[in-house]
């Protein structure tokens, strides 16, 4: 297992491999389809995410008071929600804000690969559904945006995770491990219904 | 609260909480098939870690609280009416036991109490065996995203109207669907009906248990070659290949137009949230 934290340097992400195990620590945001809009439609972003990560995520958060982090949400249940919704956003997103990991499940298409190689992203396959194990990784949430807008579902979460397990589905160098399995399993199912 | 809004606001925090028993250990029995330091053993894993844990503090075992649908016994209408079931689901999303999760289809605003028109879904079904009880379902929208339903005959599959056609459409499902509806998945299959009940069919299915034999010799055939063709397929948990793609394949019926040939497939995620209330 490799141990990666914030900031994502370009370096650490070059040297990821399809089908690596990492462990994700530090600061992290979430996005989903209306952040993805948002930024299509040319709005500001709340954050820097350069050498950061990104996660597909809608979670369940909960107010809490009287924290000792000062901290007014805790995180419930958390895990990737389905990340090829983002397609058509994010090679610009990875173009014009220098994040580095992508986290979602389910994989993302030939552009988002090409996006990756070229200014060195990765995407990372979390444990879809695994909401309590994910929750367990969400040490804090020291911050919210949109959250008026969007909704709890879709805001821009910030969170402080460690320990955060996934997979590298897609790395920097043009490998993705569901462009295989597609490619695989597509021949297979041909034999089966010849 | 009535009684009775109490009891089914437990349902539904029980039914988000836990797997039942059989997916459980039907998923510890896949982790073993599969090679040893492989994604897709990490991936089984971590889904077996969540559920004790999500069981354990009672809190979702998926954040995707899903659709919730009731089937309820007709016998309970005047007992469990649907008013009672807005209660109770409202006071469960006030719980933190459902996410806010439902989205005005129009003006794209959240119904934070996860109660409207249409939220959450009441099917009254004939009275079955036994005594009357209440079935939930909780399904999240990425497994309802790789539901599909085909129209036989389909030329692009070469599926006919008979159960070789059934079988190439589900299998067609399986392969368009990989990783995406969070596998390893369960099945839920109807063949025939009208377009909405081959949905609602298809969904019933999943209620039953794991290791019911399908009193329809051709279907139960069909339910065992199928698993197995579809594990053959190589996507494996989460899409990052292995053994496991489906955990199980349920096959009903519903009759048909002689104009309509319909195969209707639900797709649920490893997460299967199924619960029962006993009244």
């Amino acid at each position: 297992m490799i141990r990666l934290d914030y900031p994502f340097t370009k370096e650490a992400v070059r040297a990821l491999k399809a089908g690596d195990v990492v462990s994700v620590n530090g600061k992290i945001w979430t996005g989903r389809d209306r952040f993805h809009k948002h930024f299509a439609d040319g709005g500001a972003l709340p954050v820097d995410f350069r050498d950061g990560a990104l996660f597909h995520c809608g979670p369940v958060v909960v107010p809490v008071k009287d924290s000792p982090d000062g901290d007014k949400w805790r995180v419930v249940a958390g895990g990737p929600t389905t990340s090829v919704r983002e397609n058509p956003y994010e090679p610009a997103f990875i173009e014009r804000t220098g994040v580095r990991l992508i986290i979602g499940k389910g994989g993302m298409n030939a552009r988002v690969l090409a996006a990756c190689k070229r200014f060195g992203a990765v995407y990372l396959q979390a444990v879809g559904g695994a909401a309590a194990v994910t929750a367990q990784a969400i040490r804090r949430v020291p911050n919210v945006y949109f959250l008026d807008t969007f909704g709890a579902a879709e805001a821009c979460w910030e969170f402080l995770v460690e320990d955060f397990r996934c997979v590298v589905g897609m790395d920097s160098h043009g490998t993705s491990l569901f462009a295989e399995i597609e490619t695989a399993s597509k021949a297979r199912f041909d034999e089966l219904i010849a | 609260m009535k009684p009775v809004v109490k009891q089914i606001a437990e349902l539904v925090h029980t039914t988000s909480s836990s797997l039942p028993p059989d997916a459980e250990t039907a998923i510890r029995k896949a982790l073993r098939r599969e090679t040893r330091g492989s994604s897709a053993r990490m991936v089984l894993d971590t889904i077996l870690k969540n559920v004790v844990l999500a069981r354990a503090a009672g809190t979702p075992v998926c954040q995707d609280t899903g659709t919730l649908t009731f089937f309820v016994d007709e016998r309970l209408r005047r007992k469990a009416p649907r008013a009672a079931f807005n209660e109770a689901v409202a006071y469960a999303s006030g719980q933190g036991w459902l996410r806010r999760n439902t989205i005005d289809a129009i003006g794209g605003g959240s119904i934070d109490s996860n109660v409207c028109p249409g939220s959450p879904v009441v099917h009254y079904v004939p009275a079955g065996d036994g005594e009357p009880c209440i079935r939930l379902i909780m399904k999240g929208g990425g497994s309802e995203n790789m539901s599909r339903q085909f129209s036989l005959p389909d030329a692009t599959l070469g599926a006919g109207r008979d159960l070789e056609g059934v079988r190439k459409c589900v299998l067609s499902a399986v392969q368009q669907a990989q990783g995406f509806g969070c596998a390893p998945g369960f099945l839920g299959v109807c063949i025939g009906g009208d377009r909405a009940g081959g949905f609602e069919e298809a969904k019933r299915q999943l209620l039953r248990a794991l290791d019911d034999v399908n009193p329809d010799p051709r279907l139960a055939r069909l339910e065992k070659r199928l698993l197995a063709e579809a594990n053959s397929l190589g996507i494996g948990p989460m899409g990052l290949g292995g053994k496991t793609t489906l955990l199980a394949v349920k096959i009903g019926s519903r009759p048909r137009l002689p104009a309509s040939f319909f195969v209707t497939v639900a797709y649920m995620c490893w997460a299967a949230r199924r619960g029962v209330l006993r009244i």
